[in-house]
């Protein structure tokens, strides 16, 4: 990212641009046709998309069931710690050797850790891709989590957790996540408390290894220049010795719980931060893609959305605001936020609240779904253009289980979305009564409860 | 996990335009506008930009803010396009948009379909020239920007900390303001302010189109000639060079504290060469420099204070040199809970002081040199990248031929020329060291 960071360091932009947000990932070239499954000698699944025209590699891998919600209570925070340590020291080479390895061959590995998943990307020349698989399967296989990098990464952890208990985004997002979910797994932050960080032993480290990282949670896309017969050999690499299963977590479906109305925190700022949500739709509801096209036209499309236009456009109430739909394993969330002056908090809230209650009642006129579609349809193949972008993909086309001939079939399918979807989604979603909210500030004529 | 985001130059004084980076293509409209494309037939798709070669440093004393308030009002309305309906008609043609503004350019762009690319090319010339503003516009988008200003600014000690400590680098230089403006002078800016700047500095002989994606030269060349090669130039829109810096002879400290800080953080920025001021031909090596004292995991700065000492949670630099004035070489560190941030500022001054007595090694060299000629090829991964790379460096003086030729200047940097390099740029009577602590520093 070196590039890009180069050259927007300093910049302003019109918009926030929101990253990762939402689930609902777009799919540029790959079409239908182009997508290969290929199988390796030991079995290990991937699906592939060849690129020749640059002499790289791009691999996205998911393993499922082994994010946050993977941790033990006292332990949250523990496959969080793990990723950060897995390209720290394995097998043979301690933590400087292993990165310099790396270095040395510019290959780009690294893992994260989000709610439902574990995750790990790999980018590499293709010169040196057998060199790059291998070390990924002995990040994977043969971690080492000596004393001296899993005391350094641990620190490093803790000071992210006191910085981010007094950044007002981080402080709503916490609060919201506690607030809706109580003591289940999704109620606790990804990267834990400075207790339980504190309480995570090499043990557990290893634990979460052998019991997480197995090939039956598994997911892979590749795009890259790479034929299918050499990507099997560097498959097996990767991922031929990595346990067949995991252990089951036996969590079921969840929802957000009672709680709901607005929490307000005081925090010494000029500006109030809000996190509003609903229990929205998992990715398999028959209503996922009509959700998907009534939040884009509430909160979803930018400069389009109805949100934007009320309360920046007309009112210039805030720099950005925006709502997303954000399916989880085990539920569904419809998530928003804004950040306006704290004087005017109260106003930006109500004007938030009775856009989304118009909108709930009347829902779109045929003008604005159709724009809307338009967008959705002609931005999906936009919003991929890298081959990095792309293996994400190939893992969002497996997990949610779409078809390789999903790219094909998307745009029928948001073309199918009536007026009268929309409404109804809507009425399901957006219960004003119902919805959670968190505002981190002082703002001005505003209370919890309200 | 411990992996920091490094700055990437991509400047050499010479080069020869063989087999480049991005193989772009490039021209010149007969009004002055400069053309470039850069193929990537990936995808049918494209990414249309205008960029203009001026911004912050470019507004007149007392209207800081106004390169990046006019750019918000670029989305407001033409005689052809209704008030707001910009963005709108992108969208609703499959496509996305946005602006940004920096010290040195004003940037707007489009993501679309390879066969929308006309429709975009015509919006963006219409606005080129043809803005119509009127006095809501001003005072409603004058409170976005306040809020936006809020929102990145004034909402964390960090942002305003981060902006004394830039204001504090420069003694008269314009780099020294705020992209987004201070307050007091944002709530100032009037419709008047933003004409004049639009009308004194938007025109085609001040301007570069890039284009990235599914297209050539050839494909682009009647399009850009039919839609921006109709608009006359404006001989009066020279951008002035910008004030002289003048010499730095006083080491600077900035400290501040605050209660909404959880932890100690230690960074000094010195002025550096960049392609448009001082040594041009020291931009490559700094590279290696910010490569090998704070590029990650196997760099000097986090080995030493991080990993050996313990002293620190994170260790680092950065070196920005893409600018018309001065470029900056930045180190960071967030002392560990159990130590103090003078034992970080004397660990980090002794790694300096070493590199300068004892050079760096084959290896290090060597592993720099990997990964920045690896950024290259990783960059070609995404279409917009390599559009602002070039917007970036032509806007700051930089040719399409030494930007192609980038990976050759890499090649040829050695270990000397990293110690010069090093040598020139750590005199600490050109930097500012900031301490932004929890409590009362010393």
């Amino acid at each position: 990212m070196s590039f890009l960071w180069a050259i927007l360091r300093g910049n302003t932009f019109r918009a926030a641009l929101v990253a990762g947000l939402t689930m609902s990932i777009g799919q540029a070239r790959a079409q239908s046709g182009d997508i290969i499954e290929v199988v390796s000698d030991r079995g290990v699944v991937a699906w592939l998309k060849q690129e020749p025209s640059i002499p790289m590699i791009a691999v996205s891998a998911i393993w499922r069931q082994a994010g946050s919600v993977s941790d033990p209570s006292a332990l949250a925070g523990r496959a969080n710690m793990v990723s950060g340590l897995l390209d720290e020291g394995s097998g043979d080479l301690d933590s400087q050797g292993f990165q310099q390895r790396l270095d040395d061959l510019a290959v780009r590995l690294s893992f994260d850790a989000g709610r439902d998943s574990f995750s790990m990307s790999l980018q590499t020349l293709t010169a040196n891709a057998s060199e790059a698989f291998r070390l990924a399967g002995q990040a994977l296989t043969a971690p080492r989590f000596d004393a001296e990098p899993v005391e350094r990464i641990r620190r490093q952890i803790l000071t992210g957790i006191a910085r981010s208990a007094q950044d007002p985004n981080a402080i709503a997002g916490r609060l919201f996540s506690a607030l809706a979910y109580g003591d289940d797994p999704y109620g606790r932050p990804v990267e834990g408390t400075l207790e339980s960080v504190a309480a995570i032993g090499p043990d557990d480290l290893r634990d979460f290894v052998a019991q997480r990282l197995a090939r039956n949670s598994l997911i892979i896309g590749v795009v890259g220049d790479v034929s299918p017969d050499a990507l099997k050999g560097l498959l097996d690499a990767a991922f031929g010795d990595l346990p067949e299963w995991s252990v089951p977590l036996g969590l079921g479906d969840v929802s957000m719980g009672a709680a709901r109305g607005l929490t307000v925190t005081d925090y010494p700022t000029s500006q109030t931060s809000f996190l509003f949500g609903l229990p929205g739709l998992k990715r398999d509801d028959p209503d996922y893609d009509a959700a998907r096209v009534m939040n884009h036209m509430l909160g979803g499309g930018g400069f389009t959305s109805l949100l934007t236009e009320e309360v920046r456009e007309k009112r210039g109430l805030t720099y950005g605001i925006f709502s997303y739909m954000r399916p989880q394993d085990r539920d569904g969330l419809w998530l928003g936020g804004l950040s306006t002056s704290n004087d005017r908090a109260a106003e930006a809230w109500e004007v938030l609240r009775q856009t989304i209650r118009d909108y709930a009642e009347t829902g779109p006129d045929a003008q604005r779904l159709a724009d809307a579609k338009a967008n959705m349809n002609g931005a999906f193949p936009l919003r991929l253009t890298s081959n990095e972008g792309i293996a994400g993909l190939l893992v969002a086309l497996q997990r949610y289980d779409l078809g390789k001939d999903y790219v094909a079939r998307r745009p029928e399918l948001i073309n199918a979305v009536t007026i009268a979807d929309v409404k109804r989604v809507a009425l399901r979603i957006l219960d004003l009564d119902g919805m959670l909210a968190v505002a981190v500030g002082q703002p001005v004529g505003l209370t919890t409860g309200q | 996990m411990a992996a920091l985001l490094l700055p990437l130059l991509l400047i050499m004084p010479t080069g020869r335009a063989a087999a480049g980076l991005f193989n772009a293509e490039s021209f010149t409209l007969d009004n002055g506008m400069e053309v470039v494309v850069i193929p990537d037939h990936r995808a049918p798709v494209v990414v249309h930009m205008v960029w203009y070669r001026l911004g912050a440093a470019d507004e007149p004393v007392g209207r800081s803010g106004v390169a990046h308030f006019l750019e918000h009002l670029l989305f407001k309305g033409t005689d052809k396009i209704a008030p707001g309906d910009f963005s709108k008609i992108v969208a609703a043609n499959g496509g996305r948009d946005n602006a940004f503004t920096s010290l040195d350019y004003t940037a707007y762009f489009q993501v679309i379909a390879r066969d929308r690319l006309e429709l975009v090319m015509g919006m963006e010339a219409d606005r080129m020239v043809n803005l119509r503003l009127d006095e809501n516009d001003v005072v409603t988008e004058r409170d976005v920007v306040l809020e936006e200003r809020r929102q990145r600014t004034d909402s964390t000690p960090a942002g305003q900390f981060g902006e004394q400590v830039r204001a504090a680098l420069f003694l008269q230089h314009p780099y020294g303001r705020p992209v987004i403006g201070w307050q007091e002078e944002i709530e100032k800016l009037s419709l008047e302010d933003a004409m004049a700047f639009y009308r004194r500095y938007y025109a085609p002989n001040n301007a570069i189109l890039i284009v990235a994606g599914d297209v050539t030269a050839a494909d682009l060349k009647p399009l850009a000639d039919k839609y921006y090669g109709s608009i006359p130039a404006n001989p009066d829109t020279a951008v002035e060079a910008l004030p002289q810096e003048p010499p730095h002879r006083a080491a600077r400290r900035v400290l501040n504290s605050d209660p909404r800080v959880a932890v100690t953080s230690w960074q000094r920025q010195y002025l550096a060469d960049s392609v448009g001021w001082g040594e041009s031909a020291r931009t490559a090596p700094l590279d290696f420099l910010s490569e090998i004292l704070g590029g990650g995991g196997t760099s000097r700065l986090y080995r030493a204070l991080v990993v050996d000492q313990g002293i620190a949670v994170s260790a680092g630099a950065w070196y920005s040199g893409v600018s018309r004035g001065p470029g900056n070489f930045g180190l960071y560190a967030t002392p560990a809970p159990d130590s103090d941030v003078q034992a970080v500022e004397a660990a980090i001054d002794a790694a300096l002081a070493d590199i300068i007595a004892n050079g760096v090694t084959e290896a290090e060299l060597e592993r720099a040199r990997t990964g920045l000629l690896a950024d290259a090829i990783y960059a070609r991964d995404s279409l917009s990248t390599g559009a602002r790379i070039f917007g970036n460096a032509l806007t700051a003086g930089v040719t399409v031929g030494q930007v192609e030729s980038w990976p050759d200047r890499v090649r040829e940097v050695t270990a000397e020329d990293v110690v010069e390099a090093a040598r020139a740029v750590f005199r600490i009577e050109r930097s500012v060291t900031a301490i932004l602590s929890p409590e009362e520093t010393s």
